[in-house]
């Protein structure tokens, strides 16, 4: 009885967790629209952009390095016994290169940059929130949004299709790994049958969906590490709420996108 | 330097600030006492408008920092030390960075004017040698000073202390009030000074006031209210004192 009165003390209520959802909603599309009043206004805080986009690049390249490769390879291990199935194994390399390009490449990496970099945003902003780090720097008439905020979503949109391309690439070459288990080819005749596949309408959709998740992966962590409350705990909440937000908002922008990829050119 | 009138604030329906008044003559040192959450950090932080004030106004220098727009507040900001409770030293900077910062961004020092008066300020602090080290591998004394080294680089002509000896040790207490008073004497700063210590008090102070449940119950000097008859300030200023019945009956 008494652990069914307490889960009833600890859940919040349906009302103020509708109430926070809506909040935060309204508190994105605040952040996003100060970001793009901030950015053309001086200082542009060359050195900054430039410092978080190496530190970010650098943080997820190991991971991402890792994931490509091994998506690549179980993608291809997956898909060969399909077309097998079909008598269609030539098309291996032209298959798995499409849904690297098209979706995977792109999809995986955002997810796995959300994960290392919003949480990592979200815990550093929230812990100068905290400690009265970003107060001093308002106070030092320095503006806290466009140093802090601005720099890290500018530098996450931009950062995030530059490693989507190597982790395409990176992909491919695990998928030739795969290929190369069941099938004796050469590089150079895999590669050639990847490009012959991919084509500009495959690769320009998919890596330009990218700016937008880093986008989102910039707005989330940098909201939720911004605006963290209640010391400690404020600051753990605003890290690992940053993950789930940025990777639920990727997967649904990730549907529209795609849905106004095909509206607009029906043939990609 | 500053005139604050009828200033409330409230959290909720919490209220912290209820019709406050009082003024700071210019060089004047003013210790604001009072028991913890009775909204002294509330007041600093409303003094730079990092709190909006639900009502009233607050004058810095003749202006009405209510109504200032933020480029004119960033303006008068630039005239303000503040130094934090915790110090607030930016973690992912060196010492040297931290100071560096306000020069940078607010100014236009040469990088030999800056580095100049980096080393005159640490020198004051008598913290030099930690000009390349990390927040992190400071004490917390240390990281005070060279908050206040950081609030003073600027030679601000108003200077907000965030109880600047908490969590110190009464030697170390000692010094960082010595320190205050040091520089308020050679920058000729005014400054207010949030502090339970009554040690740091009795240091700096010119002035004193005392908030109790949002409001000001005494104000004047030092020794007055020390010496008042009023039972709050009696229990406040005479808590070490204990009568034997009253842990007798714990």
């Amino acid at each position: 009885m008494s652990r069914k009165k307490l889960s009833y003390t600890i859940q919040p209520s349906l009302e103020k967790r509708l109430n926070d959802f809506f909040v935060m909603i309204a508190g994105l599309w605040t952040f996003s629209i100060e970001f793009f009043k901030n950015i053309f206004i001086p200082p542009y805080e060359i050195y900054e952009i430039r410092k978080h986009m190496y530190e970010l690049g650098l943080k997820t390249f190991p991971i991402v390095s890792v994931t490509g490769f091994i998506i690549g390879l179980v993608v291809a291990m997956q898909t060969q016994p399909v077309l097998a199935r079909f008598g269609a194994e030539s098309n291996l390399p032209g298959s798995v290169g499409i849904s690297i390009v098209r979706e995977l490449g792109p999809v995986i990496t955002a997810l796995i940059f959300a994960g290392r970099v919003s949480s990592g945003i979200g815990a550093e902003l929230g812990s100068m929130r905290v400690t009265e780090q970003i107060d001093a720097m308002e106070v030092g008439a320095v503006n806290p949004f466009k140093f802090l905020v601005v720099t890290r979503i500018f530098a996450c949109t931009f950062i995030l299709p530059i490693l989507t391309v190597y982790v395409i690439f990176i992909s491919l070459l695990g998928a030739y790994i795969a290929v190369l288990l069941v099938q004796n080819m050469t590089f150079e005749f895999y590669i050639g049958s990847v490009l012959k596949s991919v084509e500009y309408g495959d690769a320009i959709p998919g890596i330009l969906k990218t700016f937008v998740f880093g986008f989102i992966v910039g707005v989330v962590g940098s909201y939720k590490g911004y605006t963290a409350t209640n010391g400690t705990e404020g600051v753990g909440k605003a890290s690992t709420t940053a993950v789930v937000v940025s990777s639920l908002l990727i997967l649904i922008f990730d549907m529209i996108l795609v849905k106004i990829t095909l509206w607009l050119w029906p043939t990609f | 330097m500053l005139k604050v009138e009828n200033l409330s604030k409230s959290f909720n329906d919490k209220v912290i600030l209820n019709n406050i008044s009082f003024q700071v003559a210019d060089g004047e040192n003013l210790v604001v006492f009072g028991r913890s959450g009775t909204g002294k950090s509330v007041l600093l932080k409303c003094l730079v408008r990092l709190l909006e004030p639900d009502s009233g106004r607050i004058y810095v220098q003749d202006k009405d920092v209510l109504s200032l727009n933020i480029k004119e507040l960033n303006e008068l900001r630039k005239q303000i030390g503040f130094l934090f409770q915790s110090a607030a030293l930016y973690d992912s900077m060196t010492v040297r960075h931290n100071l560096e910062f306000p020069l940078v961004r607010n100014f236009n020092f040469t990088q030999k004017q800056r580095e100049e008066k980096i080393i005159s300020v640490l020198e004051k602090v008598s913290l030099l040698d930690a000009i390349d080290k990390m927040p992190s591998e400071l004490s917390g004394g240390m990281k005070k000073r060279i908050g206040l080294a950081r609030a003073i680089i600027t030679e601000p002509k108003l200077m907000l202390y965030d109880e600047p000896t908490t969590g110190l040790d009464p030697i170390t207490s000692k010094e960082i009030s010595m320190l205050i008073l040091e520089l308020q004497k050679s920058l000729k700063m005014t400054s207010i000074i949030v502090t339970h210590d009554l040690l740091c008090a009795k240091i700096i102070a010119d002035r004193a006031i005392m908030l109790n449940e949002g409001k000001i119950i005494f104000e004047g000097s030092l020794e007055k209210m020390t010496l008042s008859n009023n039972p709050f300030l009696n229990n406040f200023f005479k808590h070490d004192i204990i009568n034997k019945q009253e842990y007798k009956n714990v």
